[in-house]
């Protein structure tokens, strides 16, 4: 009995050592990796050099592009997430009622979501918002004068990130998904009792999608420190580096310029970033999140 | 007459909802259908009108474009796109499987501590490992070719479809499984002929994100192919773009129809296991 358990253990092991593998060569590994070279001088060219914390202390007091790019991830974080978020319940809301045609409008709002932060996006982004693009042309109807999207430093962090706030789709379906499953009879009493559609919503609604809140809010702030694409194609980061992003900064360093260590300390400083924001998340996630069975996605 | 009062409110609180609908769905569908109208439209058209429909419809921008920046067409980042998508979604598909099928139906040492592990590496964000990730890939050789994205799939390295196939196959039924035990099949068979068919709309959901994704990626490319040889379509579009700097837009706009298509077909075509698919995961975006 016990030697058939025992081979049954084994060939559930085998079946998971693939991943297991996986894990340890193409995450472990390089995860414990850029922290060491982030103490190191690596153009890898030479093998690397430690220095301590000096990538450290040249990123805080002299690379100048550092706290642009922290401040613009920080900016971009604070537009999109909350603002995805709304128009994905907004919208998961309408289109949860029962209304004929509803599956075209879910398959409209969903469709610009697949192509994700794909340069065929990003393209068209730049083309909708240059000065003499369609935007614009759009706002002339009603006789507003053009705004330089993309060309003036103080709008273009928006205009990369409104691109974000378009694709919705996917935290939207997730919402659905969980506004189907709220039980009817809940609203049915709360309405017997003469609550207002406010009140249902604050008292009924948002505590049962706030375990789908707080999963999209982990994954969309975890998603939106990392963003590349979008602003590299947009706009290159310009102008005047205002839509300088961290994860271009790492990228130029690591690969214009080279500087292995220096990047890995950046991404380094990026992960713990990320890292508190999402503690702060999960934290907060005790007093606002609601699980029916006591037992949550984490 | 109170019932009456109502009934109107509620056609006028109807009507204004679809009107939003409409108007908030127009809004949302408009840049893609003016990117696929501005790939027929002539060069000069594209700018001058909001107009959906091509004064003339132009088709020479999809040819001029395809054949690009001279040495290689998009025929060539296309197809390179392909021979990079496909082993990456098959290999996908059959590791997260496996994978998945140990933690659903196994019990072993150490099952719990992996499982928190494949958890929490959901939430680990990829950047921190890419430098890492590339020092290691080079010292392999791997640098300048599709490598660098085909063997890791080998080893379910996306924790999302494991996951995900671990939570669809807890919801299948074991009776089946244990009457082909009693039948006298092992378990890789029960997997091959019983479970694995059993899971076949998850697995094609998996498919249709894993090719999309892999399909659109960017920043992948950027580091890891040098050779224009081996461009994929994100990094041929990059390439037209930076270098036509203002001169032939409607070829652009064809060549961004052209790297969609495949993504638009798929979503039309799988709809249903789209839906499912992330309902049951709650895939990024």
């Amino acid at each position: 009995m016990t030697a058939s358990l025992k081979r049954k253990d084994l060939v559930g092991l085998l079946y998971v050592l693939p991943w297991l593998i996986g894990f340890l060569v193409f995450k472990l590994y390089p995860f414990v990796m850029s922290l060491v070279y982030s103490f190191c001088d690596y153009s890898m060219l030479k093998p690397p050099r430690f220095v301590g914390l000096y990538n450290f202390i040249y990123m805080f007091t002299k690379d100048e592009l550092f706290p642009k790019a922290l401040f613009n991830t920080l900016k971009y974080v604070i537009i999109t997430v909350p603002l995805k978020i709304s128009f994905a319940l907004f919208v998961a809301i309408i289109l949860n009622m029962k209304l004929s045609g509803i599956n075209l409008f879910r398959t409209v709002y969903y469709l610009p979501s697949i192509f994700g932060g794909s340069v065929a996006i990003s393209i068209l982004w730049r083309f909708l918002f240059m000065k003499e693009g369609i935007v614009n042309k759009f706002l002339s109807l009603f006789g507003i004068e053009g705004i330089n999207w993309l060309g003036d430093p103080k709008i273009a962090i928006f205009s990369v990130s409104f691109l974000a706030v378009w694709q919705f789709g996917s935290s939207m379906v997730l919402f659905l998904a969980r506004l189907k499953e709220i039980p009817s009879e809940l609203y049915e009493a709360a309405l017997v009792d003469g609550a207002s559609r406010l009140k249902m919503f604050a008292k009924i609604t948002l505590p049962m999608i706030s375990p789908i809140m707080f999963f999209n809010l982990v994954m969309q702030t975890i998603n939106a420190f990392q963003e590349f694409t979008g602003p590299y194609i947009i706009t290159g980061g310009g102008p005047v580096n205002s839509t300088y992003l961290l994860s271009m900064l790492i990228y130029d360093n690591a690969f214009k310029y080279f500087r292995m260590g220096y990047a890995a300390a950046l991404s380094w400083v990026q992960f713990v970033i990320i890292l508190i924001f999402t503690a702060f998340i999960f934290r907060s996630s005790t007093y606002w999140t609601y699980y029916e069975y006591d037992e949550g996605r984490f | 007459m109170y019932s009456q009062n109502r009934k109107a409110k509620n056609t006028i609180s109807l009507l204004l909802t679809y009107a939003f609908l409409i108007l908030f769905g127009i809004f949302m569908i408009y840049p893609l259908l003016w990117v696929v109208s501005a790939a027929f439209k002539s060069n000069d058209e594209i700018f001058k009108s909001l107009s959906l429909i091509p004064q003339k419809i132009v088709t020479n921008a999809f040819i001029k474009g395809w054949y690009g920046t001279g040495q290689y067409t998009f025929g060539r980042f296309f197809i390179n796109n392909f021979i990079l998508v496909v082993p990456v979604v098959f290999f996908t598909i059959t590791s997260s499987t496996l994978v998945a099928y140990g933690f659903a139906r196994f019990n072993f040492p150490l099952k719990k501590l992996f499982f928190v592990i494949l958890i929490s590496t959901l939430m680990l964000p990829d950047s921190v490992n890419l430098i890492p990730r590339y020092i290691l890939f080079n010292a392999f050789g791997w640098v300048d070719s599709y490598k660098p994205f085909i063997i890791p799939s080998m080893f379910a390295s996306t924790p999302f479809f494991v996951f995900m196939m671990i939570q669809f196959m807890r919801g299948l039924p074991r009776e089946i499984e244990e009457a082909a035990i009693i039948d006298g099949c092992n378990s890789f068979q029960i997997l091959l002929r019983v479970t694995g068919p059993l899971c076949k709309t998850a697995m094609i959901s998996m498919g249709i994100f894993q090719f999309i994704w892999t399909w659109n990626d960017f920043l992948g490319p950027l580091i890891y192919i040098n050779s224009v040889e081996k461009y994929t379509i994100a990094l041929g579009l990059r390439m037209c773009v930076d270098s036509a700097a203002a001169i032939a837009w409607n070829q652009i706009m064809a060549m961004t129809v052209i790297a969609m298509l495949p993504c638009i077909i798929i979503f039309f075509a799988a709809q249903k296991y789209f839906v499912e698919g992330i309902a049951t995961s709650g895939i990024k975006g």
